[in-house]
């Protein structure tokens, strides 16, 4: 079954860029895919609109059941509860420790705080963190807080998880710990990920599915792929 | 209950704002504060004068003096071509004999003049006292009786009453358009106050998106933030108007410069206002809070 549909999507910016040229793009339940290309080829583009932080200019884009290219401003967040989202920069918020930045994503869809204190456990145990609950997280080394955020994008089990460059900022030791977190994640609870990223290294190293974009188009999706040079 | 748990947080997070980013609460507080204070004066003094204008409309009256030789049957006559012109809401007939007695009562000085003379050589006239239903048409209804037959003469305080009318309608209107552009730049202070507190602020309230927080739960906080902040602004405003009016109408005792110009009386009058300028407040507040957050839920 497939998680993600796309079909003949175009993006256009407001300043003329065309930034997705008539993608079509399925992905299935369970899988982990790389989309990977070099600056400017769309795939931060194609991961912002399987969010909906940009709206596609043509073309149908579906994720889980949900017809994303026509939701509405108001409806986003049913969009963002199916999925969990992991960032280059962390995304979390300082005044609030560890535990109560997972517990963050539980409060605001109205958990009940009986649920909410065993998932919030439960999804640091998964990254490891574990006995830094009670920490901010400018105590936390990147590797750390990034795991943090991974934690808070699964609290609420999400069928997919996207993931923007997560290892943009981190040494190739830390890199592999997070890729670590995620295999473990995406093998024991089934969760779709689809990563966005430019560590060569990494997708050497995984052998997963790898989706190549070039100037809006795909020109590779080939299973256990590498990271070629020359298709960037 | 799930919505009774996210309303709960949000009335929790509310006052914890309000207190955390004092300073800037403290800002809109006293902006709302400033205005109310000038809002609540403009309620009060257009309360008032739409009262007296009243209580003097209502007042106002038309006197018909009969003629000397009239009949009673002519009197008859009066009573009902009188009673049947549209603009008479009531009218009461007074006898010399009735007006008489009236006056005698008045003073003593009356009392003696008027019991020297008899019936026949008193100059006294039988009268109408006519009350009117629209004040503006007075000068017609007035014209129209006094064409009547044997009817002497005819006054309403014409002129006068008028002027005084007309001045208090335009001081009303000015006092009403006053308390409404008070208010909504009361809306555009604090719309701009809160901006400065959802600002900083931003962060949060993107995260909260992306982790799927529907707009409400996001708005709901700021909201009654935005009312907490309108209530408390309108403590200062109520205390100052409800004894400032209290003292101004002791002072006064109770009417301005002559009998004609009654004030409310305090009681229950400081209630209603003191209410009004409270809503007002809380609803000032949430408009404004509203808006301000409005522009980052678009991402």
């Amino acid at each position: 079954m497939d998680l993600i549909r796309l079909k003949n999507v175009t993006k256009q910016y407001k300043n003329g860029v065309t930034a997705i040229y008539d993608l079509n793009l399925s992905i299935k339940k369970g899988s982990f895919v790389f989309i990977i290309g070099g600056s400017g080829s769309g795939k931060s583009t194609l991961i912002k609109m399987l969010y909906r932080e940009e709206k596609p200019t043509k073309g149908q884009i579906a994720v889980g059941g949900l017809n994303v290219a026509k939701l509405r401003n108001s409806k986003v967040y049913k969009l963002r509860r199916k999925l969990g989202i992991v960032f280059q920069d962390y995304r979390l918020l300082p005044k609030l420790t560890i535990y109560e930045n997972v517990a963050f994503a539980m409060d605001v869809i109205g958990a009940k705080k009986s649920e909410r204190r065993i998932k919030v456990l439960k999804a640091l145990e998964v990254v490891g963190l574990k006995d830094k609950v009670h920490n901010y997280p400018d105590q936390l080394s990147g590797g750390e807080q990034q795991r943090v955020a991974i934690a808070r994008a699964i609290v609420n089990d999400p069928k997919l998880l996207l993931c923007d460059e997560p290892t943009g900022n981190l040494d190739p030791e830390k890199s592999m710990e997070i890729m670590k977190v995620l295999d473990n994640i995406n093998k024991t609870r089934g969760t779709t990920i689809l990563m966005v990223t430019h560590d060569k290294d990494i997708v050497n190293k995984m052998k997963k599915q790898v989706i190549v974009l070039k100037e809006g188009r795909i020109v590779k999706n080939k299973e256990k792929g590498i990271y070629y040079d020359e298709a960037i | 209950m799930k919505l009774f748990r996210v309303l709960i947080r949000s009335i929790q997070d509310a006052f914890k704002s309000v207190f955390r980013n004092f300073s800037l609460s403290l800002a809109s507080i006293s902006c709302i504060t400033i205005t109310l204070i000038i809002v609540a004066i403009a309620i009060v003094a257009s309360f008032n004068v739409e009262n007296f204008t009243k209580l003097i409309e209502k007042d106002m009256t038309i006197v018909a003096f009969v003629s000397k030789d009239a009949t009673t049957e002519e009197v008859e006559k009066l009573k009902k071509d009188i009673d049947s012109n549209k603009n008479v809401a009531s009218y009461v007939f007074k006898d010399k004999a009735v007006i008489k007695e009236d006056m005698q009562k008045e003073s003593e000085t009356f009392k003696t003049i008027l019991s020297q003379w008899k019936d026949e050589e008193s100059p006294l006239k039988s009268a109408f006292q006519v009350k009117v239903k629209d004040v503006k048409k007075i000068g017609k209804t007035a014209e129209t009786i006094e064409n009547m037959d044997k009817i002497d003469l005819v006054r309403y305080g014409e002129g006068m009453v008028e002027k005084m009318v007309k001045t208090f309608e335009s001081v009303e209107k000015v006092a009403y358009g006053a308390v409404i552009a008070l208010v909504l730049v009361t809306i555009f202070l604090i719309v701009n106050t809160i901006k400065l507190t959802i600002f900083s602020r931003k962060r949060e309230i993107s995260i909260m998106r992306l982790v799927g927080a529907s707009n409400f739960t996001i708005k709901t906080p700021f909201i009654i933030e935005g009312m907490v902040l309108g209530l408390l602004g309108s403590i200062i405003p109520i205390l100052f108007t409800t004894f400032g009016y209290i003292s101004f109408y002791d002072h006064f005792d109770g009417h301005l410069y002559s009998e004609l110009i009654r004030l409310i009386k305090p009681e229950p009058f400081i209630y209603t206002f003191s209410l009004i300028v409270l809503v007002i407040g809380i609803i000032v507040g949430m408009i404004g809070s509203a808006r301000a957050v409005r522009k980052y839920l678009k991402v």
